[in-house]
């Protein structure tokens, strides 16, 4: 059983007199215990807004529908009550944001702002409450952690403000961590920094990291687990080495493709995905990244690619992926879920006895297994 | 902090200086003056010479106005022409009357405009969304006389639950220290003449209320709903804080900040007086009386009362500016 399981999760924002915006359109995926698993797509596939949904930070507005399914340790997240979800939100899922100056309140000190996590969920008060907050600021590497208790988000760095709401979310020891882009506003060197903190931490507690990013580099620094998004679904789930090694989908192609590399010849161009995100078939009509393909046939298009899950325990929704060299098309394929598939009608578990391989449907494999 | 306070204050020198400038020419265009009002049509020529003399009307403005500075900068704002006492002695009979009132005003205002802004933003599109922001427009749009008229009719003539008028009941033979009437009740442990005096406050403070409390809702609502849509505000929910303090400490803490500054605003606006509400209610401020020195042409009582009230703004406001400082920590003043 996996600590947060995904199911056909979808968020719509409907506005009056506006087309209705599918933002997620059926996620899927899992999380295991002290698992790192990477959310990875460009700006617009989703990934912020599923993190959002889990958390039940979507605004609470006429317009906003969320379907699908969120279970974490057993508990729908999307069924509950607002009061439960505040009891659960900060002390067994945590999240840490995008741009730490604008996620920080700015006239509250920094001291306040994480005594208020633990006066909330462990009860501490006072003296206590501010030592334990000094040692989380320690523990995140923030020097003189006394003195900044007392100061404000605006007379600490860019780096230090993210520490700051990193100890803020690791306060409870959660089981569960969600990073939104935690390295994006901050420069090249204290990513560096913040992501080999997030590690330590996630090594030595054993925290789940659900890590949202458009950056192939820290998803090839930290994750075990990585799916990609587009269209506001998964179109590729794989380990870290054989999605690097041997994408399938040809999105994913093309994020690698795209990565500038040091290696490459002078003058040698760029390879961008051409055109944007924007210019998406909506997924009943076919695949959403058809229109941007460069290995579009004419089965691409009438209705929504399936699910594919191959014997090494990695899926992909493409009807004409990436070949692998040595294998026949279609050779290594094991399953197939019909792409129009409702939630609920995906089986549980695809093939009994088999060592279960789809991330959103069971376990992954451990890397050993797989490669 | 201090260097701030001091060259505010000395900002006002100016302030005042060009202020009492603009004030003594506009009150020489007034057609007419003290003699008329005094003698009224009958006075013959002679009499309106002989009056203007006396009083030193009838010297060159510029002399004038250098006498008048000269007293000013000795503090001496001359006698009233109407009432024969100095124009000081006067204010610091009628000033506390509008105080008192203007505060209770404001706590009105503030009191209801806050939570009600709050709610209405958190409400957003429902009934109290609505009917909020719709009674706040009819507030601004109401005249505050006629609103007076209504309330003293409805809950002083009607229901006789508040008097009508006045300050206090004179019968009651409260002693006077600060002519802050209830603060004079509290100091003396007359508690009923405290209690009096508080509740000649309501219908007028109320009436009062209206303009500042429909002001104080919209931009409580709008500062919230900005409020409502910034990260620090999911970064809270995420913490899974309570919704209690969600809403004190990251939501309606960083929403005060603009309605500081229009409450100062507000506050100097009421503080230079409620003609027409004093005037509704009998209530002794120094609206009513600066009403009737127009009248009168009460030249001396004009430009001191007018300089006063100017300073009297300026502090207000001075004292907002330290409390936004307070509020927000990224404020510094220098």
């Amino acid at each position: 059983m996996a600590l947060l399981d995904v199911e056909e999760l979808s968020v719509t924002f409907a506005r009056r007199n506006q087309r209705t915006v599918r933002a997620v359109d059926g996620v899927s995926f899992s999380v295991d215990a002290g698992e790192v698993v990477g959310l990875v797509g460009e700006s617009g596939c989703g990934k912020s807004v599923t993190s959002l949904a889990i958390m039940g930070l979507l605004p609470r507005q006429p317009g906003v529908q969320v379907g699908g399914k969120a279970v974490f340790d057993g508990t729908d997240l999307l069924q509950i009550d607002d009061r439960s979800r505040r009891d659960i939100r900060g002390r067994d899922i945590a999240m840490i944001f995008q741009d730490p100056l604008s996620s920080l309140n700015p006239v509250v000190p920094i001291g306040i702002q994480v005594t208020e996590v633990l006066t909330r969920h462990r009860g501490m008060k006072g003296q206590a409450a501010a030592k334990e907050a000094a040692q989380l600021l320690d523990r995140v590497g923030i020097p003189d952690p006394k003195r900044r208790l007392k100061e404000y988000p605006h007379q600490l760095s860019g780096g230090m403000r993210q520490r700051a709401l990193i100890a803020m979310a690791v306060a409870c020891q959660p089981r569960l961590l969600i990073a939104d882009e935690p390295t994006t506003a901050l420069d090249v060197t204290i990513q560096a920094q913040i992501l080999e903190l997030l590690k330590e931490l996630v090594r030595d507690s054993g925290t789940a990291l659900v890590m949202i990013t458009h950056d192939l580099g820290v998803v090839a620094g930290m994750c075990d687990t990585i799916n990609v998004l587009y269209g506001g679904r998964v179109v590729e789930t794989a380990r870290r080495r054989p999605l690097f090694r041997q994408p399938r989908h040809p999105y994913t192609v093309g994020l690698l493709s795209s990565v500038p590399r040091l290696d490459a010849g002078r003058g040698e161009r760029l390879n961008p995905i051409p055109g944007s995100v924007r210019d998406l078939l909506p997924w009943p009509d076919g695949c959403a990244f058809a229109p941007r393909c460069a290995r579009r046939v004419d089965a691409c298009v009438g209705e929504p690619p399936e699910l594919v899950l191959t014997h090494d325990g990695r899926s992909y929704r493409c009807v004409n992926p990436a070949p692998v060299p040595g294998l026949t098309p279609g050779e290594d394929v094991r399953e197939v879920v019909p792409g129009q598939a409702t939630p609920g009608s995906v089986p549980a578990q695809a093939v009994p006895n088999d060592p279960p391989a789809v991330p959103g449907l069971a376990a992954a494999p451990s890397e050993e297994e797989t490669s | 902090m201090i260097r701030f306070i001091v060259r505010r204050l000395l900002q006002l020198i100016p302030t005042l200086f060009g202020l009492s400038i603009l004030l003594f020419i506009w009150l020489r265009r007034l057609p007419g003056g003290p003699e008329t009002a005094i003698l009224g049509e009958r006075g013959t020529p002679e009499m309106r010479a002989a009056i203007r003399q006396n009083l030193g009307l009838d010297e060159p403005i510029l002399i004038q106005y250098g006498r008048f500075v000269r007293r000013m900068i000795r503090l001496d704002l001359g006698t009233s022409i109407s009432t024969k006492r100095e124009v000081t002695t006067e204010f610091i009979q009628r000033f506390p009357g509008t105080v008192e009132l203007t505060i209770t005003a404001m706590v009105i205002a503030i009191g209801i405009g806050i939570p009600l802004g709050y709610l209405a933003a958190r409400r957003r599109g429902r009934f109290l969304d609505h009917a909020s922001v719709g009674g706040s427009l009819i507030g601004i749009c109401i005249p505050v006389f006629f609103l007076a008229y209504i309330l003293k009719a409805i809950f002083s003539e009607n229901l006789g639950w508040f008097p009508s008028s006045g300050r206090q009941d004179p019968t009651l033979g409260a002693t006077r220290i600060t002519n802050f009437f209830v603060l004079d009740g509290l100091m003396t442990r007359e508690w009923d003449a405290a209690a009096d005096a508080l509740w000649h406050l309501i219908l007028p403070g109320l009436a009062l209320a209206s303009i500042p409390l429909a002001i104080i809702v919209r931009i409580t609502r709008a500062s919230v709903l900005e409020v409502l849509n910034e990260d620090f505000v999911r970064t809270a929910e995420a913490k899974g804080l309570t919704e209690n303090v969600v809403r004190r400490r990251h939501v309606l803490r960083n929403a005060m900040l603009p309605v500081a500054t229009s409450i100062g605003l507000l506050t100097g606006g009421l503080l230079s007086g409620a003609v027409l509400t004093e005037t509704v209610f009998a209530f002794s401020g120094i609206g009513a009386f600066l009403a009737e020195a127009i009248d009168h042409r009460d030249y001396p009582v004009l430009m001191g009362f007018i300089m006063i009230i100017a300073i009297v703004y300026v502090l207000v406001n001075l004292i907002v500016d330290l409390s936004y400082s307070l509020i927000d920590p990224r404020v510094r003043v220098r």
